[in-house]
């Protein structure tokens, strides 16, 4: 199955075709979690019919035909249902709408705009508006969500499930926001499609060689919202923050998925195409003016990726550029790399200043990276000590495998060097 | 974030499980059922096991070319994991919320049984970018 859809038209035709077809539906039946289903059965029948049967001439169409019979089966049967339970005569075909409808199957781009702001919308926990766009807007299936967070498909169809009830009882419409509120929400939708690469570019380790790859469906529906909103600099901002992110993925990791710092990759398995499209797009998003929060990471990842060895790093413009971030938006992660910055610039000990910010704003207190970064720049000031003991403490806070095998071998390696004097 | 939520039973538990009434031993299999139902419905439910008695528990080393050496009994141990609840929540507060629910499983009569339960992080193979 998986080589005729990828022969005769990819299983990415049927992705992109999810929201098209999902907003129809929901037009039509102005019930977005029963269309939400039935789009999602539509695309699993697909999957076992179509390799059989052939492509349909007209695909959206098809998906369309077969969605809307899954809703009017539905009401049908519901209806049937009150009726024997109140045992009244029934005339079906008066009661249940027609099984040949005429679409208009001119497809609205909105659609998917319209679907992206309601799935990220606030009312919804994170957890919960990641799973529903990328079910919804990014056409995957249950089981491929729940096999990208590791849980069990019930469980997430049970967080898609709950996500469409926050939607219900939130009275949210299907319609555009408003441009103002547009603007608004925006943030919002970045939010949710910057988390969903972080999830998948951060676990590019590991047991995922049959797990979906996320960063790459972020960086799909990010070209999609582009496409949609292509005046908009944050957008083009975030897409660039995630090519030229992601561009350097093959090297973070060694032989034995050990992570590599940025200074110790091999500069030559960067994806240098990423890097170009993404220095692009950001080139031309800056020229329009606002400068927001993901333009300026982005700039920040293209300095990197613009120097050749690690010690041609610009860090006087990677320093400039923190210092806007944390003018344009301030978070306590911002300062802790402004502190890396202004090491490199400045010498480690005025880094060490920065950080005592962090100590007394608490949020960072019991925070591995703070630790990490803490014994980083010790260990540039030459206080081993001080930076073994902090590679530990940063161990021992981490939630991750491979940062803690990394910090254990970084206090390792510096108790080693020490022995050997 | 996923946890580990682990029953950590003492020797002398056991024996006093195996004098419960009928009654008593399905009002706790019910309430542990619910509450595996509770929190797939609530999408934070990931697994769940319970493990048999330590009679037929072993220890298992490696021996020479790795031949696996067994041993009966573990005299020394105080306590045994009775099982084990893995969830996927959004905040440290609520796997307290959790364990507090599975902790008030009724024994004895329908009373809580205040089980301590150890709540342990899962660890992950994502990471993030490192000075």
């Amino acid at each position: 199955m998986k080589e005729f859809l990828q022969n005769a038209f990819s299983e990415q035709l049927l992705r992109d075709l999810a929201p098209q077809v999902l907003g129809a539906v929901v037009r039509r039946f102005r019930d977005f979690s029963a269309a939400e289903d039935a789009v999602q059965e539509a695309m699993l029948a697909a999957f076992t019919q179509w390799p059989r049967e052939g492509l349909p001439q007209n695909p959206r169409g098809w998906l369309i035909q077969v969605a809307s019979r899954r809703i009017t089966d539905q009401v049908r049967n519901e209806i049937a249902r009150r009726h024997r339970e109140t045992a009244v005569a029934v005339d079906e075909e008066t009661a249940a709408p027609a099984d040949a409808i005429e679409f208009d199957m001119d497809m609205d781009p909105d659609d998917t705009l319209i679907l992206l702001f309601m799935c990220c919308h606030p009312s919804l926990t994170p957890s919960s508006a990641i799973a529903l766009t990328l079910r919804a807007v990014g056409g995957l299936t249950t089981a491929e969500i729940a096999n990208a967070f590791l849980v069990p498909e019930a469980t997430m169809a049970q967080r898609i499930s709950r996500a469409k009830q926050s939607i219900k009882t939130s009275g949210i419409s299907f319609r555009l926001p408003a441009p103002e509120e547009r603007a608004e929400r925006l943030p919002a939708v970045l939010h949710v499609l910057y988390l969903i690469f972080n999830e998948g570019y951060a676990s590019s380790f590991g047991a995922q060689l049959q797990r979906l790859d996320l960063a790459h469906e972020a960086i799909r529906l990010t070209r999609c919202t582009r496409a949609l909103l292509p005046n908009d600099a944050e957008v083009a901002g975030l897409l660039a923050l995630m090519l030229l992110t992601d561009a350097r993925r093959a090297a973070r990791t060694g032989q034995n998925e050990e992570l590599i710092p940025l200074n110790k990759q091999d500069r030559s398995l960067w994806d240098k195409a990423e890097i170009c499209e993404g220095t692009e797009l950001l080139t031309a998003a800056l020229s329009r003016g606002s400068v927001g929060m993901y333009q300026l990471q982005a700039a920040i990842a293209a300095v990197h990726d613009e120097a050749a060895r690690a010690d041609d790093t610009d860090w006087p413009q990677i320093l400039a550029l923190y210092e806007l971030l944390s003018r344009v938006s301030p978070s306590p992660m911002v300062t802790l790399n402004q502190a890396i910055a202004t090491a490199m610039v400045h010498g480690p000990s005025k880094g060490l200043d920065l950080l005592k910010i962090l100590d007394s704003d608490g949020r960072l207190a019991e925070h591995h990276r703070l630790d990490a970064v803490r014994a980083h720049l010790l260990e540039l000031l030459g206080e081993r000590d001080g930076a073994v003991k902090h590679y530990r403490l940063a161990a021992g806070r981490t939630t991750s495998i491979p940062e803690r095998n990394y910090l254990f071998a970084q206090a390792a390696r510096l108790e080693e060097s020490t022995k050997g004097q | 974030m996923k946890y580990i939520l682990m029953m950590n039973i003492p020797k002398e538990g056991y024996a006093a499980f195996g004098a419960w009434s009928q009654r008593d031993v399905e009002a706790n299999m019910k309430f542990v059922k619910n509450l595996n139902k509770t929190l797939s419905e609530s999408g934070e439910f990931v697994a769940a096991e319970g493990l048999a008695l330590p009679d037929q528990a072993r220890l298992v080393r490696s021996g020479k070319d790795g031949v696996p050496i067994t041993d009966g009994v573990f005299p020394e141990s105080k306590e045994f994991l009775a099982g084990y609840l893995i969830v996927d929540v959004e905040s440290a507060k609520r796997v307290d919320e959790i364990a507090a629910m599975w902790s008030a499983s009724p024994g004895p009569g329908g009373l809580p049984l205040n089980m301590p339960i150890e709540v342990r992080r899962v660890m992950s193979g994502s990471a993030g970018e490192l000075p």
